[in-house]
């Protein structure tokens, strides 16, 4: 595991609620029974426009270019950012295992869903919860500023950007 | 003394040590199936380490196997894979495991307490996240993941920090038809699926004491679809009566102690909750939902919403892609929505009450012609004895339905059993979300009876309307 230390990225706005496991990394792609190799199929029903299944040329599928992750510059994303829930529904560590393969270090949301938010500090990604209005302010952020940045400092509990300084809480159980 | 919540009791009978509001916990019973375990056995071997305590153990496999004939093995070479690793872990450890063609086999969350594996006031975790189900025994049951099902096979311990406490009191009587899986859905609708976020819910009151096990457990197991990790029922005589004479559960003198200690796993008459949900199980209708989260419900009286009556755009936006993706326009009448499939199953609604329940309402009927596939599938080998016992599958397959060998089916679809693109179903499962039965599919979570009916009429019905 490669621990969340500091990170600055680029965001992608993922601008939905409730964003769940089946949606994060479909059922098809738990058949493996390697912890690795998931993020080619990350957000794979969004991403693609015809169906995946394990173990395809990658090369050879159509992506959606509707897709926030196929549009430039969010193919060089590093952090997410999405309403509320994140990561509702199953168990599955396939969900951050596949958000970590894809090159994700943080995802900000206003709440996330308590068995993914523990999962994701197993496997060195960060979830960051901010507030509504900080979480609606970045987005109109990244909206109007083309390849909006953002830094993420987990022992100071503490987001970056050009214009907002803002702090998360982060219980001691996390740290 | 100080009045303490069942959560409470259970939680501080397990701690082993604590530091600063973090705790180690003992675990006493691990549930294991194929999809969320090979990498925790691998990391087991990488590791050299052992199973701390391989009698705590009951492994099943269950999302991977198909529900066709057996006989003929797993056709899917990766699922196969998966399905033997499971095989080859549970002997290189010594474990406990009913394998794909033993007659006890099934879907994990339903063969635990049928075995009597699950107990009151235990501590119970498996790779899923509908563990949650075993809390209807008064039981500590949670849903963790892979490197947690590792530390626990390692350690027989997981760290943990406390949860909020949520009472979900449904006082009154439910109406004829309705069903614990209507208060689930009702509940959901109210509170919404990130409601119980932080919280371990226990559902209490007159409505809940009525309820048989197999309720219980249908209404613990989608706690975790109002967002809570655990799900809860005081022990009662109905637990009891459940728990005896099953073959992992006490028996002679250690069952007349473990009973006696079983009866103080009830929250304290005067204990505090940190939330308070109220619900009329008189008021309660059948549920049906519209849209692609479990919390976008709405009873059969009903009708889809329009996305211009909200104002917030967040939620309006989350409205009209639900609609999209589903296929229906706003304000259309619930009972107007035709179905293409049924899907009665699933670790929420597959136990032998559940079947009951379905073939009451098809009895002597056949499936609408638009009905283009009927799926019955048992929640274990057991439960499929027992159906057949009574004569279910020949109601079953009388009506046209295809009766299943046990597993988890069209719930999530890792195996053969699923939607095509655009396809509508009537489903018996937990969940709702986007591709959840096939890419591109489309479910309604229902009742089993709601779901029967709907096979019956084609589209969905009112099953109060229904003699």
């Amino acid at each position: 595991m490669n621990p969340f230390i500091t990170h600055t990225g680029i965001v992608a706005p993922l601008d939905r609620a409730n964003v769940d496991t089946d949606a994060i990394i479909p059922k098809q792609f738990l058949k493996s029974i390697k912890k690795t190799g998931f993020g080619p199929h990350l957000f794979d029903e969004w991403r693609y426009l015809d169906h995946g299944e394990p173990g395809m040329d990658l090369t050879q599928r159509k992506k959606n270019p509707e897709f926030v992750l196929n549009q430039t510059p969010y193919e060089k994303a590093s952090i997410l950012i999405a309403r509320e829930n994140f990561g509702c529904g199953s168990s599955r560590e396939h969900a951050p295992w596949a958000i970590e393969d894809y090159g994700f270090r943080a995802i900000l949301a206003p709440s996330f869903a308590d068995i993914f938010f523990s999962n994701c500090f197993k496997n060195g990604l960060l979830p960051i919860v901010l507030s509504n209005e900080t979480i609606d302010l970045l987005f109109k952020s990244i909206y109007a500023n083309k390849g909006y940045t953002v830094t993420a400092l987990k022992h100071l509990s503490k987001i970056i950007t050009k214009k907002i300084h803002g702090y998360f809480k982060l219980e001691r159980f996390f740290k | 003394m100080q009045a303490k919540t069942l959560y409470e009791k259970l939680f501080e009978s397990h701690i082993v040590r604590e530091e600063d509001g973090t705790y180690l916990i003992y675990i006493d019973r691990h549930l294991v199936h194929e999809v969320t375990s090979p990498q925790a056995f691998e990391g087991l071997r990488i590791n050299h380490r052992s199973v701390w305590r391989s009698k705590s153990i009951l492994a099943v496999p269950d999302h991977n196997v198909p529900t066709t004939d057996r006989s003929l093995g797993i056709s899917d070479p990766i699922s196969k894979i998966q399905v033997e690793t499971l095989d080859e872990n549970c002997k290189h450890f010594g474990l406990t495991q009913f394998p794909m063609n033993d007659s006890r086999q099934g879907i994990v969350h339903v063969i635990g307490p049928e075995q009597g594996s699950t107990l009151p006031g235990m501590t119970i975790v498996c790779g899923d996240s509908h563990t949650s189900t075993h809390g209807a025994f008064g039981a500590l049951a949670m849903g963790i993941g892979t490197s947690e099902v590792e530390h626990v096979l390692a350690t027989q311990c997981l760290i943990l920090k406390k949860f909020k406490t949520m009472e979900v009191r449904v006082e009154g009587k439910l109406n004829k038809g309705i069903t614990a899986k209507d208060i689930a859905l009702a509940l959901i609708g109210k509170i919404g699926t990130a409601g119980g976020t932080g919280y371990a819910i226990e559902f209490t009151g007159e409505c809940i004491r009525s309820l048989s096990m197999e309720g219980r457990m249908t209404l613990c197991n989608m706690a975790i679809e109002a967002g809570a990790r655990a799900g809860m029922v005081a022990v009662d005589d109905v637990t009891i009566s459940y728990v005896e004479n099953r073959p992992f559960s006490p028996k002679g003198e250690a069952l007349e102690k473990a009973k006696a200690y079983w009866k103080t796993l009830h929250s304290d008459k005067d204990a505090k909750f940190d939330k308070v949900v109220m619900l009329n199980g008189s008021e309660i209708l059948p549920q049906v939902t519209w849209g692609t989260s479990p919390e976008m419900v709405v009873s059969i009286e009903g009708m889809t919403p329009d996305p211009k009556n909200e104002n917030d755009p967040s939620k309006r936006k989350s409205i009209e892609d639900a609609l999209t993706y589903m296929g229906l326009e706003p304000n259309l009448p619930i009972n107007q929505i035709k179905i293409d499939k049924i899907f009665i199953g699933s670790c929420t609604n597959s136990r032998i009450e559940d079947l009951r329940e379905a073939a009451n309402v098809i009895k002597g009927k056949k499936i609408a012609q638009n009905i283009k596939l009927a799926l019955a599938v048992p929640g274990s080998g057991l439960v499929k004895l027992q159906a057949e016992k009574e004569g279910l599958d020949q109601i079953f397959i009388a009506a046209g339905f295809e009766w299943r060998e046990p597993g988890c089916s069209m719930c999530l679809a890792m195996n053969a059993d699923r939607l095509n693109p655009g396809e509508r179903c009537a489903s018996t499962s937990n969940r709702n979300f986007e591709g959840r039965q096939g890419q591109g599919g489309r479910t309604h979570l229902v009742s089993p009876s709601m779901a029967a009916a709907a096979g019956i009429y084609g589209h969905f019905v009112d099953i109060r309307s229904l003699s």
